[in-house]
C-alpha cells in the first residue's frame, strides 16, 4: 500500500480540480460543469488525432512526456496517506522542488519550439513568475525544515507539531502565495482564459492538441493536487497515519479528504474573491510573499528555533 | 605512477613543439598529442586524489630557490579536474582548428596553456607558483588575443591589467607569509603558520580573496571576464573558464584553508557573502546578455559563487569546530568545481560549434538549428539542464549538497552564521530559478523556432570530433550525476586533508547526510523517472493509433508567420529586466520619425541597453582617477636631462643629509 500512495495523487487529481470548479461555479452563482468533468475532457482529447506545428522538433513531442514523468516522479517522494513513504528517502523536498523545475524547463522551451509569439510569451511569463516563485517557496519550506533539522518531507511531517509558532504562520502565507501562483491561478494566472493579454500557462499549451494535450492537462491537474499534498504535509500533517495498518489508513485517507476540501474550497475562494492582477503588478504579491517567507525565516532564528 | 605523470608532460610538450613543425594539413591532428598526455595525467590525478604520493625531483636554480612540485591529495584532485576537461577539448580541437589561421600558434599556445594550470596546481613552492602563475596568465593572454582584432586587443589588455594587479596581491601575501614563516615551500609555511600574528593572517586572508579572486572572477573584480572569456576561440574559452578560473579557487584553498589553518568565523562568513553575491549578480547579467558566449561567460560568475558559498560554508563550519559539517560543504564545494568544470566546457564548445556553423555570437541572429545540428541542440541542452541543477544531471547533485550545507549553518553557535547561511541558501535558491530562465533564453531562442537569418539557415553539423569532444562531457555529466559515490571518493582525501573528516556521506549511491537525516539517491531518482516514462509512452500506445496531422503554427488567421514574429531574446528578458530594474538601470530609446504627426509613421528606431554598474561607478572612476594622477605625475618629466640630472642630484643629498 505505502508504495501506491503516490497513485491517489495521480488517479485522483482530475476529481479534485473538477471539485474546485464546481466550488467555483457555485460561487459565482453558476450551476457549473459536473465534478467528473475532467475526466471526460482527457478522454476526448485522448481520444482525438493531433496536429502539430511544423516548425516543432523533438523537444515539442517530448515535452508531454517528460512534464508527466517529472510530476509522478516528484509525487513519488510525498507521503500522502501514510508517513512510512518508501520512495521518500531517495530525494527530499529540495529534489523534488528541482524535478518539478525540470518539467517547467521543458514545458518552456516548448512554448518556444513554434515559433509563435503567444508560447514565446507564456514561456517568458512563465519563467519571470518561476523566478519569484521558487526561491520563496524553498525559503518557506527552509524555516520547516530547519525546524525539523531535516529536509525530508517524511520527517518535517514527524517533527511538525500541532501548535504553530508566528514564523510557521508567516511560511504558510507564503507558501499558499507560492502554490497559487505555481498552480496558474487567480489572481496571478486565470486557468479558464485564452486570451493572449492574460494567458501565462496557457500560452505554452495553446499548439497542444489531442494526446499531448491530454497528457499536459493532466500533469497540470497532478502538479496542483501534489502541492497541496506538500502543503498539508509540512503546514498540517496532524492526523496522517504513521504505520501502514488498515484501520490507520483507512482514517487516514479521511483525515487527508477532509484537508483536501479544505484546500479546494480556499482556493476556490480565494479564486473567486480576487480579480486577476496585471502581470507587472505580479512582482508586489510575489516579492511580498518573499519578504514574509524571509522573515519567518529570521523571526525563527531570532527566537532561538521556534 | 611516476611514469603516467612523465609521459603525460612529455606528451604536452610534443604537442606544442610539434603542432609548430608537422604540414598545414594534418596540423590539427596533432591535438591528438594533447589527448594522450591527458588521459596520462588523468590517471596520475586519480592517483594523486587518494592522497598516494609521487616524486618529482626539484629543479634547483640557485643555492636559494628551486623549481619543486608537490602532489598532494588536493593538487590531484585539480589535475583531474583539469585533465578531465582538457581530453574532451583536445578532441574537439582536432575539427574546431582545422580552418582556423595560425595553427601553428594555436597548437603551441594551447598545450603550454594546458602545461601551466598542470604546474599551478603542483606547485610546491612560491617561486614554482608564481613563475607557473605568470605562464598561465601570459599565455591565456596570447590566446585571448588570437584573433586579431581591436575588441579582443581590448579584452586582453583589460585581462593582462586585471589579472597583474590580482598577481601583485598574491606577490605582496607570499612575502608576508616568508617573512612570517621563514618558509617559500607550502608545506613549509603551514607548518610554521601557527607564529603568524593574526592581523598579517587577516591580511594575507584579505589578499588571497583579492589576488585568487580576480582569476576567479569574483564580484567586483570580474569585468575582465565576461569580455576575455569570448574573446579567445572557443575551445580556449571553454578550457579558461571551465578551468583556468578554478586555479583561483585552487589557489584560495591552499592559502586560505590550507596553509592558515581555521581563522576566525567572519572569514568563511566573508566568503558566504561574496559567493552569494556573486552567484545572483553573476546570473542577473548572464540573464541580458543576447552574445552567447558572454552569457555562459557571466554563468562562470554565477558559478564561481556557487563554489564560494560550498567553501566558505566549510571555513565557518571549521573555526567552530564543526568538522563533519566543514567536510560536507567543502565536498559540495569540490564537487561544484568538478561539476561546473564539465557542463561549462560543453556549453562553451558547444557555442563554438554554434557559432562556427551559424558566423555569429548573437542568439537573435540564430533559431531553429536543432534541426539542422541535431546533436549539438542535444549536448547543449544537457550542458543546459546540468547548469540549471535539474535532476538527474550533475548541477544538482552539488547544488543539493550546497543546501545542506547552507541549512546545516544553523547549527552554527552564532547568530550570524545562523542567519547569513539560510539567506546563501536563498540566495541559491533564486540564482537556480533565474539560471532557468536564462538558459530556456539561450537553448530556446538559439536552437527552437525558425531560424532567424540567412547563416542560421544554412547552418551544417559539426564535425564528428567536435560532436565526439562534446558527447564525451555531456556523458560526464550524467555520470557525475548518478554517481555521487564515486565523486565523492575522488574528493574525499583531500577533504579529509583539510578539515580532518570526511563529512561520512556517502553510502553505496546514497547521499545521506547523517546529521539531519536528509539523503538523496540521483541514481534511484533517475531509475523511477525511466521507468515512469515507459510507463507513460506504454499508457498513450495502449490507447491506440492516432493521426498526427502537420500544419503551420497557428496565426491567427493571418497569411504566414515569418521568423521575425517569433519572440526575441530581448522580449524573453523584458519582465525581468523591469523586475529587477533597480540593478540593472535600464535606458530606452525610442525615436519615431512622422510623415504625418500622428497617424503614419514613417519610421521607427528603438534601442535599450542596460546600465554595466560595476564598470561604471567602480572601474571607471578608478581609471580617470589614475588618469589624472598620472597626467600630474607627468609634470615631473618634461624630457629635459638637465633636470633629470637635478633631480638624480637633489635626491642623492637628501640621502646624505637623511640617511646617515
Amino acid at each position: 500500500m505505502e508504495y501506491l500512495q503516490f497513485l491517489i495523487i495521480i488517479l485522483f487529481s482530475p476529481l479534485l480540480n473538477g471539485i474546485i470548479k464546481k466550488l467555483k461555479a457555485y460561487m459565482q452563482g453558476r450551476i457549473g460543469p459536473g465534478i467528473f468533468q475532467p475526466y471526460y475532457d482527457l478522454i476526448r482529447l485522448f481520444r482525438k488525432d493531433m496536429v502539430v506545428s511544423v516548425v516543432a522538433s523533438w523537444i515539442f513531442k517530448a515535452t508531454p512526456y517528460i512534464v508527466m514523468t517529472s510530476v509522478i516522479a516528484a509525487s513519488m517522494l510525498v507521503p500522502v496517506i501514510t508517513l512510512k513513504s518508501p520512495f521518500g528517502i531517495i530525494g527530499d523536498v529540495i529534489a523534488l522542488i528541482y524535478i518539478l523545475a525540470l518539467g517547467r524547463f521543458f514545458m518552456a522551451l516548448a512554448g518556444l519550439d513554434t515559433g509563435t509569439a503567444f508560447g514565446g510569451e507564456g514561456s517568458s511569463r512563465e519563467m519571470t513568475v518561476a523566478i519569484l516563485v521558487e526561491p520563496m517557496m524553498m525559503l518557506s519550506i527552509f524555516t520547516a525544515a530547519i525546524s525539523a533539522g531535516s529536509t525530508n518531507i517524511t520527517r518535517i511531517a514527524e517533527t511538525q507539531s500541532m501548535f504553530y509558532s508566528p514564523s510557521h504562520i508567516l511560511a504558510l502565507a507564503a507558501f499558499i502565495v507560492a502554490v497559487v501562483a505555481e498552480t496558474g491561478r487567480i489572481p496571478i494566472d486565470n486557468p479558464d482564459t485564452h486570451l493572449e493579454l492574460t494567458m501565462i500557462h496557457e500560452g505554452i499549451l495553446l499548439e497542444y492538441s489531442g494526446r499531448y494535450l491530454a497528457l499536459m492537462e493532466w500533469a497540470h491537474y497532478i502538479k496542483q493536487m501534489l502541492l497541496f499534498t506538500i502543503t498539508i504535509d509540512i503546514f498540517f500533517p496532524a492526523g496522517i497515519s504513521h504505520s501502514t495498518e488498515i484501520y490507520g489508513l483507512a482514517l487516514s485517507s479521511g483525515v487527508y479528504i477532509v484537508k483536501m476540501i479544505f484546500m479546494a474550497v480556499s482556493m476556490a475562494l480565494i479564486e473567486s474573491s480576487r480579480a486577476k492582477m496585471r502581470f507587472f503588478q505580479l512582482p508586489s504579491l510575489l516579492g511580498g510573499a518573499f519578504v514574509l517567507a524571509l522573515l519567518s525565516l529570521l523571526m525563527f532564528i531570532m527566537m532561538g528555533g521556534k | 605512477m611516476e611514469s603516467y605523470f612523465y609521459t603525460g608532460i612529455l606528451f604536452f610538450l610534443f604537442g606544442a613543439v610539434i603542432s609548430c613543425i608537422t604540414p598545414r594539413k594534418v596540423k590539427n591532428y596533432t591535438y591528438v598529442l594533447s589527448a594522450i598526455g591527458a588521459v596520462n595525467l588523468i590517471i596520475t590525478g586519480l592517483y594523486l586524489s587518494t592522497g598516494s604520493l609521487i616524486s618529482i625531483p626539484s629543479i634547483p636554480i640557485s643555492p636559494a630557490l628551486e623549481f619543486a612540485f608537490q602532489g598532494d591529495a588536493l593538487s590531484g584532485f585539480f589535475v583531474t579536474v583539469i585533465s578531465i576537461l582538457t581530453l574532451p577539448v583536445s578532441i574537439y580541437s582536432i575539427g574546431y582548428t582545422k580552418n582556423i589561421g595560425n595553427q601553428g600558434l594555436m597548437g603551441f599556445l594551447y598545450n603550454l596553456f594546458a602545461l601551466s594550470m598542470y604546474a599551478v596546481v603542483l606547485s610546491g613552492n612560491v617561486i614554482t607558483f608564481l613563475i607557473s602563475w605568470e605562464t598561465m596568465s601570459v599565455v591565456s593572454y596570447f590566446l585571448v588575443t588570437f584573433d586579431r582584432n581591436e575588441k579582443s586587443a581590448k579584452a586582453g589588455l583589460l585581462y593582462a591589467v586585471m589579472t597583474h594587479i590580482g598577481t601583485a596581491f598574491i606577490i605582496i601575501l607570499f612575502l608576508v607569509l616568508y617573512k612570517c614563516t621563514g618558509h617559500m615551500d607550502f608545506s613549509g609555511m603551514k607548518a610554521a603558520s601557527a607564529g603568524i600574528p593574526e592581523d598579517l593572517k587577516t591580511l594575507v586572508f584579505i589578499f588571497s580573496i583579492i589576488g585568487f579572486g580576480t582569476k576567479a572572477g569574483i564580484i567586483p573584480f570580474h569585468t575582465w571576464l565576461p569580455k576575455a572569456h569570448p574573446a579567445a576561440p572557443s575551445n580556449i574559452s571553454s578550457l579558461m573558464s571551465g578551468v583556468m578560473i578554478k586555479t583561483g579557487i585552487y589557489g584560495f584553498i591552499r592559502i586560505s584553508m590550507d596553509v592558515l589553518g581555521h581563522g576566525p568565523e567572519w572569514w568563511g562568513i566573508t566568503i558566504i557573502v561574496i559567493g552569494a553575491v556573486s552567484s545572483v549578480i553573476g546570473v542577473l547579467y548572464a540573464l541580458m546578455e543576447h552574445d552567447i558566449k558572454k552569457l555562459l561567460a557571466y554563468h562562470s560568475i554565477e558559478n564561481i559563487g556557487i563554489i564560494l558559498l560550498g567553501v566558505g560554508s566549510s571555513m565557518m563550519f571549521g573555526s567552530n569546530g564543526m568538522y563533519t559539517l566543514s567536510a560536507i560543504a567543502l565536498i559540495a564545494g569540490l564537487y561544484h568545481t568538478l561539476n561546473h568544470a564539465v557542463f561549462k566546457g560543453l556549453l562553451f564548445l558547444g557555442a563554438g560549434s554554434m557559432m562556427h556553423a551559424t558566423h555569429t555570437k548573437n542568439m537573435e541572429d540564430m533559431g531553429g538549428l536543432i534541426k539542422s545540428m541535431p546533436y549539438t541542440g542535444l549536448f547543449f541542452l544537457i550542458g543546459s539542464v546540468s547548469i540549471c541543477a535539474l535532476p538527474p544531471f550533475n548541477g544538482f547533485v552539488s547544488e543539493w549538497l550546497t543546501y545542506q550545507a547552507l541549512l546545516l549553518g544553523f547549527n552554527a553557535p552564532s547568530i550570524t552564521s545562523k542567519i547569513i547561511s539560510p539567506l546563501g541558501g536563498a540566495a541559491l535558491a533564486l540564482t537556480g530559478a533565474l539560471a532557468a530562465a536564462c538558459f530556456v533564453k539561450a537553448f530556446g531562442i538559439s536552437f527552437l523556432g525558425v531560424p532567424r537569418s540567412r547563416h542560421a539557415q544554412a547552418a551544417k553539423e559539426s564535425s564528428a570530433s567536435m560532436i565526439a569532444g562534446m558527447a564525451i562531457l555531456a556523458l560526464l555529466c550524467l555520470l557525475a550525476g548518478i554517481f555521487p559515490g564515486t565523486v565523492i571518493n575522488i574528493i574525499s582525501p583531500s577533504v579529509i586533508s583539510l578539515t580532518g573528516s570526511d563529512g561520512n556521506i556517502s553510502y553505496n549511491g546514497f547521499l545521506s547526510v547523517s546529521q539531519t537525516f536528509s539523503s538523496l539517491a540521483p541514481a534511484a531518482i533517475l531509475i523511477s523517472m525511466l521507468c515512469i516514462g515507459v510507463a507513460v509512452a506504454l499508457f498513450v500506445i495502449a490507447g491506440g493509433k492516432r493521426k498526427t496531422v502537420y500544419a503551420d503554427s497557428w496565426d491567427c488567421g493571418m497569411p504566414s508567420l515569418t521568423s521575425r514574429m517569433q519572440y526575441t531574446a530581448t522580449a524573453f528578458t523584458k519582465p525581468i529586466r523591469l523586475i529587477f530594474k533597480r540593478i540593472y538601470l535600464p535606458k530606452r530609446e525610442l525615436s519615431i520619425s512622422y510623415i504625418l504627426k500622428p497617424l503614419f509613421v514613417k519610421s521607427l528606431k528603438y534601442s535599450g541597453e542596460i546600465t554595466p554598474f560595476f564598470e561604471r561607478y567602480m572601474y571607471e572612476p578608478l581609471t580617470s582617477f589614475i588618469r589624472t594622477a598620472a597626467a600630474k605625475a607627468r609634470l615631473l618629466q618634461s624630457g629635459n636631462l638637465n633636470l633629470y640630472l637635478g633631480y638624480i642630484l637633489i635626491t642623492l643629498m637628501l640621502l646624505l643629509i637623511f640617511g646617515i
